[in-house]
């Protein structure tokens, strides 16, 4: 191994021949260099570089949370790495004067503990085989190994890795109190201090209510704490004190660490992930005096080249086991600083080493650029706000200007906000249904009044852990343990855990059902806020909020499986509840909705899509339904997959990792039954019907429950492997294959993700004993499935994965540390009075209250009136554009075009001002097809409706769903309309009377008018009448 | 000015503690506070005599203590067969008269033909003291009832009245408003488990706040009457229908209504800021503004 790399490294071996070696598909697994007599193993090579850029970079790495890629554990043959591997690897200093970690300065020893482990990575010379996994930070507050420890040997006394003796928890400034500190709630004094100034008490027509500010974040009314009036607040006004204020964020961060950090009764720990966050929560401390990086002191760059070569193509071949850890390592190395003076011992090592003055921040700067410049277009897919701290980054600008412009660029095409605003949070009931609740649906008297109770009861459970779940100290099976017990045991007297299972399924579904950012649900949190604030401000609100009680650390993008929100009750519930009909109950149906989901969204979007070309022309409108459907299908089956695999492994769950004999035990019995889901022929399936984009990331939070045996079962192990081929085969992003690369791109992210937790083995990236048992198929040419249909972008990928906020995070970090002195991540916030905005907020509470009530209205009426209403909408809607097309749009090209002939047949007749003219009288027409349209929506809507709906339907409703509908189609028609004929200037507001359009927006115009007609793709911007001329 | 704050309350429930269920005692409470409605006072004075009573009730039903009422009774009574002695001696002992009337009368029963007399035989007596065998205990049963305020058939069947009077109020007020609704009967014959008195058919907004549902209370909403009816009734229509209205005709503890943003609204009165869904006016507006726009 260290043989390959240093023989490239002095480039005795074409680097070349390397590259396309990597590159190669599977069946290539060895390469053979005869000069050396070197034979190396895809499996071996591509975790030696990634350790020994890690080992390299360990010194310089004294910030963020470490990145261990998960590597192998189990001790190869030495004959594989050809020999002389540790000289070979500890010759060649590239980042770093000195790498032994035992030699470092002890002042930055004890900083750098954590970080060591980077270091410790070194997988095959024989005498160095001291590799210890990630160290994960458990909730006890230990330190545990995950990937086992053979093999620490002698390095251990010689590179005297932290035991657990020498860590000091309490050493705050080690282990900062970040949200899931691992410490006591004596550890959580607050590193980073935010002075809330006093808001004005007095805001004229503001009721107190609104004024977040003066609320407690503690309140327990509702969930989204801060926003809800205290009771005191309404009458008198009087605010609390500032400092009771300060008390109650004090308690709440208390509260938050305890939460992540107390470990629970439960001997079900592990599949409680939330708690077991990795979160080494680094403060950026910078040094006082740190190197500024210069491209001109870069040494090695020949051999950094070759090395960000063969990194960049392991990224790309998706050769690693995660590529955005692999992103944040180099985005890390980016941002690393290192001392600037070194002490004695190390000059003198390093003066051993004779590259001594190495500077080693130039040589990670200039890495970490070359390595973004290579995977730009990965990076390019990263948030706007990622993209604009990358490029306004200083070290990107010095080391490489034109990375600097094209991220610059980049940025406009960044769709993607990271939001962390969860669901909304006004909890809506589910509505009782006569057709599935009354008492004809149950088999007793007893049953129906049992189930009465039930379904108060588990209201009031719900209301109770909405209040007081985050107070300090509080506890789920000792605040409601015994009530929810007793409804479970009455419910086994009764027989109705099936009815009990579909509420308890809908309440999870209308909860925990992904971040609606539109928020057209009818669960706003408060009107008055949201006329305050509007969506967007109600989400900075809640960000403001989490920064408030919860100090950003940098996480990393690997964080475990959690219930994040409303997820944490049902799972609590479910842990509290045990009963075992109820989970079978919930398996069933969870089982059937996901397969159902698989199902419905293969029949409905795609063949739409497929038949789209000939049948329908409204690309735009549709293709954003197709994917708000899909992601809407997508969101839905990740949490119903997520709650399955739970309830499915829960019996297996154990804290610790069992014995290998245990396992084998386990192995031998489990592997008898037969698994809750058939997820290998699912995955199969979907890869050969094309629909990977939605099972596969379905199948990941179903897998991120395992258990530690589970991966091991023939059934699992052989989807794992499947994965693994398929990522490596179907997913590779520079690939122009038939998949969309957003698609790509959500499919390595989670499987990325899913590699990288605690439960999956070690062992599975690198080695054949998963990949064997699995074959990837090829998939059905004829279908035409969804991977072909660009359906994610980037907000989805960003719901999808969180973590990948993280880059954010850590560049924020690295820009705040730079200038600010105290070193903390986040500015200092200064709560200010927020002024109520007038008529436009008042105009747009008002619009919200309709929506709202429109969804409310739906909400109590059966569900197939709902999908009468959306389908009946649809298809006028579209059926008003068609009508346009045909007649009106028709015509006024007919008009248009004689005009035009008829001008330009007249004596001097000035071509640019006909067009003008022209322009201005096609479009003044143009605008009617929106009052036609609409005029034919609601002739249309009503007839259908009144067909559609039972006979017995009562007027009133019967006229709400005929408005409801006349509105949606009208919507639908008029913005394809307004988008494709009448240009953009008409939709796009605030307008002024003087604005009128301008001469190429007419041009513009003209050109949709023809397009839309003759159906002809235009693909250049006309610029004259005469091509204009062409068109028809 | 029917919500009241938790002081104002207080400072009427101070009040309250020295009075007795008379008209007079009403008089007095009225000009005390003549600001406040006339069935907001009798409606709080009510809820506070009942729960003075369910305290000190278990003093009077006790075994000795009303054969000891029985004898004060006959005794009186045959020395003044015309004059209210039971009225008097319930004012004296500080007992509701109708509740003394229905004890006694329950031990006179006994009396007669030795067993316990049933509920109905008991109820229905009280209701209509003619049926008593005796004439002089039925005149003093009359007495008893038509002067309490608080207990008695007469103040349930007030009670009633009123209470219905109030849901065909609001029904009024519904279809004058042009607001289609379900009532209680009907949701029942649908099978629903818990029905409130009024199921909007199309829900409305009040206040900034969706309406799902209404219930009507004629009485004062005070702490107790109104955390039981939360455990009773409403958080059970939330659990089944989503956000709705509650109105208090005779007035609430202002600091009650703070389940709002959590879906249950109180008034005390039928709301005048409604809003519906008016589709409309919007799709007729939205093609002209658009219209106007360009020009």
């Amino acid at each position: 191994m260290a043989a390959l790399l240093e023989s490239l490294l002095s480039q005795k071996v074409d680097i070349i021949k390397v590259v396309e070696w990597l590159k190669s598909a599977g069946d290539e697994d060895k390469l053979s260099i005869s000069e050396l007599g070197l034979t190396v193993h895809k499996e071996e090579f591509v975790p030696f570089l990634l350790n020994f850029l890690r080992e390299q970079s360990s010194q310089a790495l004294t910030h963020g949370p470490a990145t261990p890629a998960k590597t192998p554990s189990r001790p190869r043959p030495a004959s594989a790495s050809g020999g002389n591997g540790t000289r070979a690897a500890s010759r060649v200093q590239l980042f770093s004067p000195s790498f032994v970690p035992a030699s470092r300065p002890s002042g930055s020893e004890r900083r750098g503990g954590q970080r060591i482990m980077l270091g410790d990575y070194m997988v095959s010379p024989p005498d160095f085989q001291h590799r210890r996994g990630g160290h994960y930070i458990d909730e006890t507050g230990g330190r545990r190994s995950v990937r086992g420890g053979e093999g620490y040997g002698r390095i251990i006394e010689q590179v005297s890795p932290p035991s657990v003796g020498q860590l000091n928890f309490n050493n705050l400034e080690e282990f900062p109190p970040v949200g899931s500190s691992p410490i006591s709630p004596a550890a959580s004094k607050p590193t980073r201090r935010i002075n809330p100034t006093p808001v004005s008490a007095e805001r004229p027509r503001s009721k107190p209510k609104t004024c977040f500010t003066s609320t407690p974040f503690s309140k327990p009314s509702s969930p989204l704490s801060g926003v809800v009036p205290l009771e005191g607040s309404m009458t008198g006004g009087s605010s609390l004190s500032l400092q009771e204020e300060r008390e109650l964020l004090k308690k709440e961060k208390t509260k938050r660490a305890q939460q992540v950090g107390s470990p629970q009764p439960s001997s079900l720990e592990p599949c409680t992930p939330t708690k077991t966050v990795l979160k080494t929560g680094s403060k950026v401390t910078p040094e006082q005096q740190t190197t500024c990086p210069e491209p001109s002191k870069v040494t090695f760059s020949l051999e950094l080249d070759l090395l960000v070569e063969l990194y960049s193509t392991c990224i790309s071949e998706n050769l690693v086991p995660n590529i955005f850890l692999e992103l944040f390592f180099v985005m890390q190395l980016l941002t690393s600083r290192s001392p600037h003076t070194h002490d004695d011992e190390q000059e003198s090592l390093c003066a051993a080493h004779s590259h001594s003055g190495v500077q080693p921040v130039h040589n990670c700067v200039y890495f970490a650029v070359k390595v973004l410049e290579n995977q730009f277009q990965l990076v390019a897919h990263l948030d706007k706000c990622t993209l604009r701290l990358l490029a306004e980054n200083e070290r990107v600008a010095s080391f490489s200007p034109h990375l600097r412009d094209l991220l610059t660029q980049a940025q406009d095409k960044s769709t993607a906000k990271v939001t962390e605003l969860y669901l909304s949070t006004f909890i809506h009931s589910v509505p009782f249904q006569p057709d599935t609740d009354n008492r004809s649906n149950f088999s007793s008297d007893k049953a129906f009044h049992i189930f009465k109770k039930q379904r108060d009861i588990f209201y009031e459970v719900l209301r109770e852990w909405e209040d007081f779940h985050k107070e300090p100290g509080w506890n789920f099976d000792t605040a409601l343990g015994n009530r929810i017990r007793g409804m479970m045991s009455q419910m086994t007297s009764a027989g109705n855990h099936s009815h009990f299972a579909r509420l308890f399924l809908k309440q999870l579904i209308q909860m925990c059902k992904g971040p609606r950012v539109n928020s057209t649900s009818g669960d706003a949190p408060d009107a008055d806020l949201l006329g305050m604030l509007g969506a967007e401000g109600l989400g900075r609100l809640k960000r403001l909020e989490e920064r408030l009680i919860q100090p950003h650390g940098v996480v990393g993008p690997c964080s475990p499986p959690s219930f994040p929100g409303y997820q944490e009750f049902f799972r609590d519930f479910l842990q509290a509840a045990s009963c075992c009909q109820l989970n079978q109950h919930l398996q069933d149906s969870l089982c059937q909705q996901l397969l159902q989901l698989d199902e419905v969204s293969i029949l409905s979007p795609p063949a739409s899509i497929c038949e789209r070309d000939k049948e329908e022309e409204e690309e735009d409108g549709d293709m954003e339904q197709q994917k708000q459907r899909f992601s809407s299908v997508l969101l839905l089956a990740r949490l119903l997959a997520k709650f399955l695999g739970f309830i499915s492994f829960l019996p297996y769950q154990t804290s610790e990792k069992p014995s290998r004999e245990i396992q084998d035990t386990a192995i031998a019995l489990r592997s008898k039954s037969v698994p809750v889901l058939d997820v290998c022929a699912v995955l199969r399936n979907s890869i050969r019907r094309r629909h990977t984009i939605l099972t596969v990331p379905w199948l990941v939070e179903f897998l991120s429950m395992l258990d530690f045996i589970g991966p091991r079962l023939l059934c699992y192990r052989t989807t794992l492997g499947t994965l693994l081929l398929f990522a490596c085969r179907k997913l590779v992003l520079d690939r122009c294959e038939e998949m969309c690369y957003l698609n790509k791109l959500l499919m390595v992210s989670v499987l990325g993700w899913l590699f990288q937790i605690p439960v999956i083995p070690e062992d599975i990236f690198f080695t054949s004993e998963f990949t064997e048992v699995a074959k990837v198929e090829e998939s059905d040419i004829n279908v035409a499935g969804l991977d072909c249909i660009p359906l994610v972008d980037q907000q989805l990928l960003y719901t999808c994965c969180p973590f990948l906020g993280e880059f954010r995070k850590l560049l924020a970090a690295f820009v705040s540390g730079s200038t600010a002195k105290s070193g903390g991540i986040i500015r200092k916030i200064t709560p200010t009075s927020a002024e109520l905005k007038d008529t436009p907020a008042a105009h747009r509470s008002q619009q919200k209250l309709q929506v709202d009530l429109e969804q409310a209205f739906f909400h109590n009426q059966p569900p197939s009136l709902r999908r009468t209403v959306e389908f009946v909408a649809e298809r006028v809607g579209s059926n008003a554009v068609k009508h346009m097309k045909a007649t009106l749009v028709n015509e006024l090209v007919g008009r248009g075009e004689k005009m035009l002939r008829d001008g330009l047949g007249s004596p001097n007749s000035n071509p640019s001002k006909l067009n003008d003219s022209i322009c201005a009288q096609l479009c003044d027409a143009g605008l009617e097809a929106l009052a036609r349209a609409t005029r034919f929506c609601c002739e249309k809507s009503p007839e259908a409706i009144r067909i559609l709906l039972p006979h017995e339907t009562s007027p009133t409703v019967l006229a709400t769903s005929e408005n409801i509908t006349k509105r949606l189609a009208t919507e639908k028609a008029c913005s394809w309309l307004s988008a494709n004929i009448t240009g953009n200037y008409i939709a796009v507001g605030p307008r002024t009377d003087k604005e009128l359009p301008t001469g190429s927006q007419l041009l513009t115009l003209l050109q949709k008018v023809g397009e839309t007609l003759s159906c002809r793709k235009v693909r250049q911007r006309e610029t004259s009448v005469i091509k204009l001329h062409r068109i028809y | 000015m029917m919500r009241l704050s938790r002081a104002e309350y207080k400072e009427i429930v101070r009040w309250t503690e020295k009075l007795r269920p008379t008209r007079r005692c009403m008089k007095i409470l009225k000009d005390k506070f003549p600001s406040h409605s006339q069935s907001t006072l009798l409606s709080i004075f009510s809820l506070e005599y009942q729960k003075w009573i369910k305290r000190t009730f278990s003093r009077h039903h006790v075994p000795d203590v009303i054969e000891s009422y029985y004898q004060r009774y006959l005794s009186e009574a045959k020395a003044q067969p015309t004059a209210p002695v039971l009225l008097e001696l319930a004012n004296e002992v500080d007992l509701s008269p109708a509740l003394m009337a229905r004890i006694i009368l329950d031990r006179f029963l006994q009396g007669q033909d030795g067993g316990m007399p049933s509920k109905s035989v008991l109820n229905s007596m009280l209701k209509e003291p003619s049926l008593i065998p005796d004439q002089i205990l039925a005149s003093n049963v009359y007495q008893c009832t038509i002067n309490d305020c608080c207990y008695g058939p007469l103040v349930d069947c007030i009670k009633h009245a009123i209470g219905h009077e109030h849901e065909v109020l609001l029904r009024e007020k519904l279809k004058e408003k042009n607001l289609s609704f379900l009532d209680e009967n009907h949701l029942r014959t649908m099978g629903y488990d818990k029905t409130p008195d009024i199921i909007l058919e199309v829900p409305v907004a009040v206040e900034g706040h969706i309406v799902h549902w209404i219930e009507s209370k004629a009485s004062f909403g005070d702490d107790q009457s109104h955390q039981t009816y939360l455990n009773e009734q409403f958080w059970s229509y939330w659990n089944r229908f989503g956000p709705g209205l509650v109105i208090y005709w005779y007035g609430f503890i202002g600091e009650l209504d703070c389940q709002r943003d959590r879906g249950i609204l109180l008034k005390d009165c039928f709301p005048t800021d409604i809003v519906t869904l008016c589709h409309a006016t919007q799709q007729d507006r939205s093609p002209e503004s658009q219209n106007k726009d360009k020009e």
